[in-house]
C-alpha cells in the first residue's frame, strides 16, 4: 500500500547509516533508490549492497562523481529518480534524502499526510528575486556569471572571477520561460511533475544551462518545478537548519526530545555517531498512524539562539572566543550601572543611605588607589575579584567588566572622583563614558570638601587641590565629548546644594524605579559651614577653585527642605 | 623562519627521545590522538587515561621525562599508550615543547591531536552527551583547525597541603572550586593570540606582580600539519592563524576549558622537589610562589569560588562558549 511513495537517496560517507534508514524505509514497503558516490571506495560500496541484499525494493542507481555545488549532484538526482520512475510504476511521489537524513516518524505517517495534500508538490521555491538568505553573498548572479572554477577547490580565484565578470558586466542569457528559483535539494514532488520534468523537450537545454549555475542542485528542480506543478507547498519536508554560514546544523543524541517534539517526518543532518536516536527513531513502531502536522518552529527557536549567540554574542562579556575590537562590542557592559562623583564627599554616609533605599550594591571608591573598596570593605568579590589595587590597576577596565558581569542581576553603584585611578589618559572614564549602561552623576569640586575638613594648612593641601582640580576639569571634558553614550549629569557643587534634593530624586528613580513614590528621607550632608571661606584662602593661596560653582563665602542658608516629593 | 628556526629544534630536541614503548603503528588513520610530558605523576596517570579514554581518545603518545616513581612502568602496560623516556633536560627543551614538537611533526601530522599535562582536563560544549569524535567532525565540517580553551585553575577547600590527590580518584572532586570572572585579556599582535591572565594563582601569588602572573590562554586541540609548531607551552602557535580562536566583531566562536587540577597535596612537595631542579619556567618563579605560598597553609578559597557542576555552569558563566554548535 505504501508503495506509493518511494525514496532517492544520495549517500557518500557514513554507508551504515544510510544502510540503516535504507532498510527502515524499505521494510515499510517503500521502494528506495540510492546514489553513491562515484569517489566512495569500491568495498564500501560493496558492503553497502551486500547488507541490503535481502531488500529487493532497494536498488542501486548509475554513479556520478559528486562535487558540492556542482551539476553531479543533479545529474544523480536525475538518475535515480529515473530509475525509481521507471522500476516502480506505482510510486506516485518521490522524496529525496541524503544519507545523513534520518525519519522521525514511521513511513506510514508520511504517506497519510502526503494523501491529506493530493497533487501537491513539496519543495522549497523562493525566487531570486526575492531571497534573502542566501549565504556567501551571490543569488541572482549565482544564474547570470560564469563559473569555471570550483569554490571549494580555488576560493580566492573563484572570488576574482566573480569580481571580474561584475567589472566587465558578463552576464549569461537565462533560457526562455523559466524564473530562477532556489531551496533546499531535500523535495518530495509527485510523479507528474517529475515526468514532465524528465521528459520536457527543452529539457537539453535546461540541462545545458543549469551545468554551469553555481550550485545547481539548490536551484534545478526549483526552478523547473514552477513550469509544470499543479499545485506547490514552498517548503523542504525535510527539517534541516542552517547557520549563519550556510552549514546545516547536525542533530546529535541530546537532540532526540527536540526531534521528537518537533513531529516533522525527517532531519537532516545527524552526526553518524548518535547512536541514541539511530536506535530511538528507526525502531518499529506502534503501527497506529499519527496524524500530527509537523511543528518545525520549536526547533527553529534552538538555532536561532545559537546563531545569536553566534554573530552578536553576550554583552559585557570577554572571553576566550570573544575579545572584541572596540566599538564592536554590541554592549560594552552586562547590564546598568551607576557611577557616582562628589556624592559621598557632600553626604555623610552616602553608601549606607543608597543601598538602604535602593535595592542594589553599592561600593565605595572601586578605584581608590590604595585599595579596592568593594561593598562592606570585603577583601574578594563576586567572580574571584581581589581587593590588591596592583591587580585591578594592571587592566582595570577588565575590573570593571568583570564586576558587572558576574554580578548580573544586581545593579552596582560605586563612587568614582579625580583621586581614583584613571587608567592611562583617562582610559577608564573614556569607557564608562562611551557605554550606553552608565549611569554617571558628577558633583564638580566636592573632591574640595574633604581637603577642606582635614583641618589641614591650606598652603600645604593647595597643591593637592591644583591636581584634583585638573584632573577633574579633564575628566568632565570627556563626559562633554560629542562621542558621550552614557547617561551623564553634571552639576557644580553650587548648583546640586542650592536644592539636594530634586537630583537625587531623579537619580533615584532611575536606579530603582519601582520605589519612587515612596517619601525618601533624604541624607545628612556635611557641615560646609566655613567652606566658602575656605575656598577664599585657597584663592589667597594663588590656587583658583573653579569646579565648584558660585560658592558663597558667607554660610548657606538652610535647605527648603530635606524631603523628597 | 620562525617556525623553521622551531621545527629544527624539535627535530633536534627529539632525538633526546628514546622509545620504550612504541606503538605508534596501530593507530588509526583518522584517531584523534593525546600528547603529553610527566615526570612523577603516578598517582594521576589511572584517572587521567580514563578520562581521556572515555571522551574518545584513541592512543596516547607521552613522554617521561626520568620519572622514578613507577609512572613509567603503569604507562609502559597500556596498550593504548606510546612511550619515550628522556633524562635531558625539561627547561633546555623549552618545558617539553620541543619533545612534544618532534613527537606531533612525526606523528600527529593529519590528526586531531590534544596536547595537555597530566593535571589538566578538557571540556568542550555538549561534552558530556557527544564524544570528542563529535566536536572534531563539527571542527572539520566548520573548516576550522584549531580549538581554542581557557585554562581553568581549580582549587579544594581548605589548604592546599591537606588535600591530597588519591591515585585513581578524580582530583575534580576535591579540587572542584573556581573564580569565575576575574580574568585580564589582551591581545598579542605578534602572534595574534589572546593573553589572558589571572584566575586564582594571579590573586594569591601574583597581586604585587601581576604581570608575572602565568598565562591561561590555551589551543590544546589542533589538526596537526607537519608544518605547524607549539611556540611557548600550548599558549600559541604557528602558523599564526591557528591562534585565532576568538571572535572580533562581538561574537562568540565555540571554545571550551582546561580544568587546571594542580592544586592538591603533591603540589607542595613537588613544588619543593622542581625548585632544587630548577628546571621550570622563569627560574621556576611559579613554584617559588607556591612553595612560599603553601608553607603558610594558603588556602585559595573565598566565599565567592564557584563549585564546579558541569559545562553548561561554565558555559552559562561565559568561561567557555557553544558559539554555533548547539
Amino acid at each position: 500500500m505504501s508503495a506509493r511513495l518511494g525514496f532517492i537517496m544520495l549517500v557518500h560517507t557514513a554507508l551504515d547509516r544510510a544502510a540503516q534508514v535504507a532498510r527502515f524505509v524499505a521494510q515499510a514497503g517503500s521502494p528506495v533508490v540510492i546514489h553513491v558516490d562515484a569517489r566512495t571506495p569500491p568495498q564500501d560500496r560493496a558492503a553497502l549492497v551486500q547488507a541490503l541484499a535481502d531488500l529487493p525494493d532497494v536498488r542501486f542507481c548509475r554513479r556520478f562523481r559528486c562535487d558540492w555545488g556542482k551539476w553531479s549532484l543533479v545529474a544523480a538526482m536525475q538518475a535515480a529518480t529515473e530509475r525509481l520512475l521507471g522500476d516502480f510504476p506505482k510510486v506516485e511521489r518521490v522524496y529525496a534524502m541524503s544519507g545523513a537524513c534520518l525519519p522521525l516518524r514511521p513511513v506510514a505517517d508520511l504517506q497519510a499526510w502526503l494523501d491529506r495534500h493530493p497533487d501537491t508538490d513539496f519543495i522549497e521555491s523562493v525566487s531570486v528575486a526575492d531571497v534573502n538568505w542566501t549565504k556567501g553573498g551571490l543569488s541572482e548572479e549565482r544564474f547570470t556569471l560564469h563559473f569555471p572554477v570550483g569554490f571549494k577547490t580555488n576560493k580566492w580565484l573563484f572570488d576574482r572571477l566573480v569580481d571580474a565578470q561584475r567589472l566587465l558586466h558578463v552576464k549569461r542569457d537565462i533560457p526562455d520561460g523559466i524564473v530562477p528559483h532556489i531551496g533546499s535539494q531535500w523535495w518530495c514532488l509527485t510523479r507528474d511533475t517529475l515526468e514532465a520534468i524528465l521528459k520536457d523537450p527543452m529539457r537539453p537545454v535546461y540541462d545545458r544551462y543549469f551545468k554551469r549555475v553555481w550550485i545547481p542542485d539548490e536551484s534545478y528542480f526549483q526552478t523547473l518545478v514552477r513550469l509544470h506543478t499543479r499545485r506547490i507547498e514552498s517548503r523542504s519536508p525535510t527539517l534541516g537548519k542552517f547557520d549563519h554560514q550556510g552549514k546545516p546544523h547536525v542533530f546529535y543524541d541530546d537532540h532526540l526530545q527536540l526531534l521528537r517534539r518537533s513531529d516533522c517526518f525527517m532531519a537532516r543532518k545527524i552526526w553518524r555517531g548518535s547512536d541514541r536516536l539511530y536506535q530511538h527513531f528507526l525502531s518499529p513502531g506502534s503501527g497506529e498512524v499519527n496524524h500530527a502536522e509537523p511543528q518545525p518552529s520549536r526547533i527553529d527557536r534552538h538555532f536561532a539562539r545559537a546563531t545569536e549567540q553566534r554573530i552578536r554574542g553576550r554583552a559585557g562579556l570577554y572571553m576566550a572566543s570573544r575579545f572584541p575590537m572596540q566599538n564592536r562590542e554590541n554592549g560594552k557592559t552586562a547590564e546598568p550601572y551607576s557611577v557616582f562623583q562628589g556624592f559621598t564627599e557632600v553626604f555623610r554616609d552616602f553608601e549606607g543611605w543608597l543601598s538602604s533605599v535602593a535595592n542594589c550594591r553599592v561600593h565605595g571608591h572601586l578605584f581608590a588607589p590604595r585599595k579596592v573598596e568593594f561593598a562592606g570593605r570585603e577583601k574578594t568579590f563576586a567572580g574571584g575579584l581581589s581587593y590588591s589595587a596592583s591587580l585591578r590597576d594592571y587592566n582595570p577596565r577588565a575590573f570593571l567588566t568583570n564586576l558587572l558581569w558576574s554580578a548580573r542581576g544586581e545593579r552596582q553603584c560605586f563612587q568614582f572622583g579625580p583621586g581614583d585611578t584613571q587608567g592611562r589618559r583617562y582610559d577608564l572614564l573614556w569607557f564608562m563614558a562611551t557605554d550606553s549602561n552608565a549611569q554617571i552623576s558628577v558633583i564638580s569640586g566636592a573632591w574640595a570638601v574633604p581637603l577642606y575638613l582635614s583641618g589641614r594648612d591650606v598652603a600645604e593641601i593647595r597643591r593637592e587641590a591644583a591636581r584634583l582640580q585638573r584632573i577633574e576639569s579633564d575628566m568632565i571634558d570627556i563626559l562633554h565629548s560629542p562621542h558621550v553614550r552614557a547617561r551623564i549629569r553634571i552639576w557644580t557643587m553650587a548648583e546640586f546644594l542650592e536644592n539636594p534634593a530634586e537630583p537625587l530624586h531623579l537619580l533615584f528613580d532611575e536606579i530603582a524605579p519601582h520605589v519612587q513614590s515612596r517619601m525618601i528621607r533624604i541624607p545628612e550632608l556635611v557641615d560646609l559651614n566655613g567652606f566658602g571661606s575656605f575656598l577664599q584662602d585657597l584663592r589667597n593661596q594663588g590656587m583658583q577653585p573653579v569646579l565648584m560653582g558660585d560658592f558663597p563665602t558667607t554660610p548657606l542658608p538652610p535647605g527648603p527642605s530635606h524631603r523628597m516629593k | 623562519m620562525r617556525r623553521r628556526r622551531w621545527l629544527f629544534r624539535a627535530r633536534r630536541k627529539g632525538r633526546e627521545l628514546r622509545a620504550v614503548n612504541d606503538r605508534t603503528g596501530a593507530i588509526d588513520r583518522d584517531a584523534i590522538l593525546l600528547f603529553a610530558t610527566l615526570r612523577n605523576e603516578k598517582p594521576r596517570l589511572p584517572y587521567f587515561l580514563k578520562y581521556y579514554r572515555d571522551l574518545g581518545v584513541q592512543h596516547f603518545l607521552i613522554v617521561d621525562n626520568g620519572s622514578e616513581d613507577g609512572s613509567g612502568e603503569y604507562l609502559g602496560a597500556q596498550p593504548d599508550v606510546s612511550l619515550w623516556r628522556t633524562g635531558a633536560s625539561y627547561k633546555a627543551s623549552r618545558f617539553g615543547m620541543d619533545w612534544m614538537n618532534a613527537l606531533l611533526r612525526r606523528h600527529g601530522h593529519g590528526h586531531w591531536s590534544l596536547v595537555v599535562d597530566v593535571d589538566e582536563f578538557f571540556l568542550y560544549p555538549f561534552c558530556d552527551t557527544r564524544p570528542l569524535r563529535a566536536l572534531t567532525d563539527w571542527l572539520d565540517d566548520a573548516g576550522l583547525r584549531s580549538f581554542g580553551t581557557l585554562l581553568l585553575d581549580v582549587y579544594p577547600r581548605g589548604a592546599v597541603k591537606d588535600q591530597p590527590c588519591i591515585e585513581g580518584r578524580n582530583p575534580l572532586e576535591i579540587a572542584c572550586w573556581f573564580d569565575s570572572a576575574n580574568y585580564t585579556i589582551t591581545r598579542n599582535a605578534a602572534f595574534r593570540n589572546l593573553w589572558i591572565q589571572g584566575g586564582p594563582r594571579a590573586r594569591a601569588f601574583f597581586a604585587d606582580q601581576p604581570k608575572a602572573a602565568p598565562a591561561l590562554n590555551k589551543v590544546p586541540l589542533v589538526k596537526w600539519h607537519r608544518s605547524y609548531a607549539y611556540v611557548s607551552s600550548t599558549h600559541m602557535l604557528l602558523p599564526r592563524g591557528l591562534n585565532l580562536t576568538y571572535d572580533t566583531l562581538g561574537g562568540e566562536k565555540a571554545s571550551g576549558c582546561l580544568l587546571h587540577a594542580k592544586f592538591l597535596a603533591t603540589l607542595g612537595d613537588k613544588a619543593e622537589e622542581e625548585l632544587a631542579r630548577g628546571e621550570h619556567y622563569m627560574g621556576g618563579r611559579e613554584y617559588h610562589a607556591y612553595a612560599r605560598g603553601l608553607d603558610d597553609e594558603t588556602n585559595l578559597w573565598t566565599k565567592w569560588s564557584e563549585r564546579f557542576i558541569n559545562w553548561r555552569q561554565l558555559e552559562i558563566m561565559g568561561l567557555m562558549s557553544k558559539g554555533s554548535w548547539a
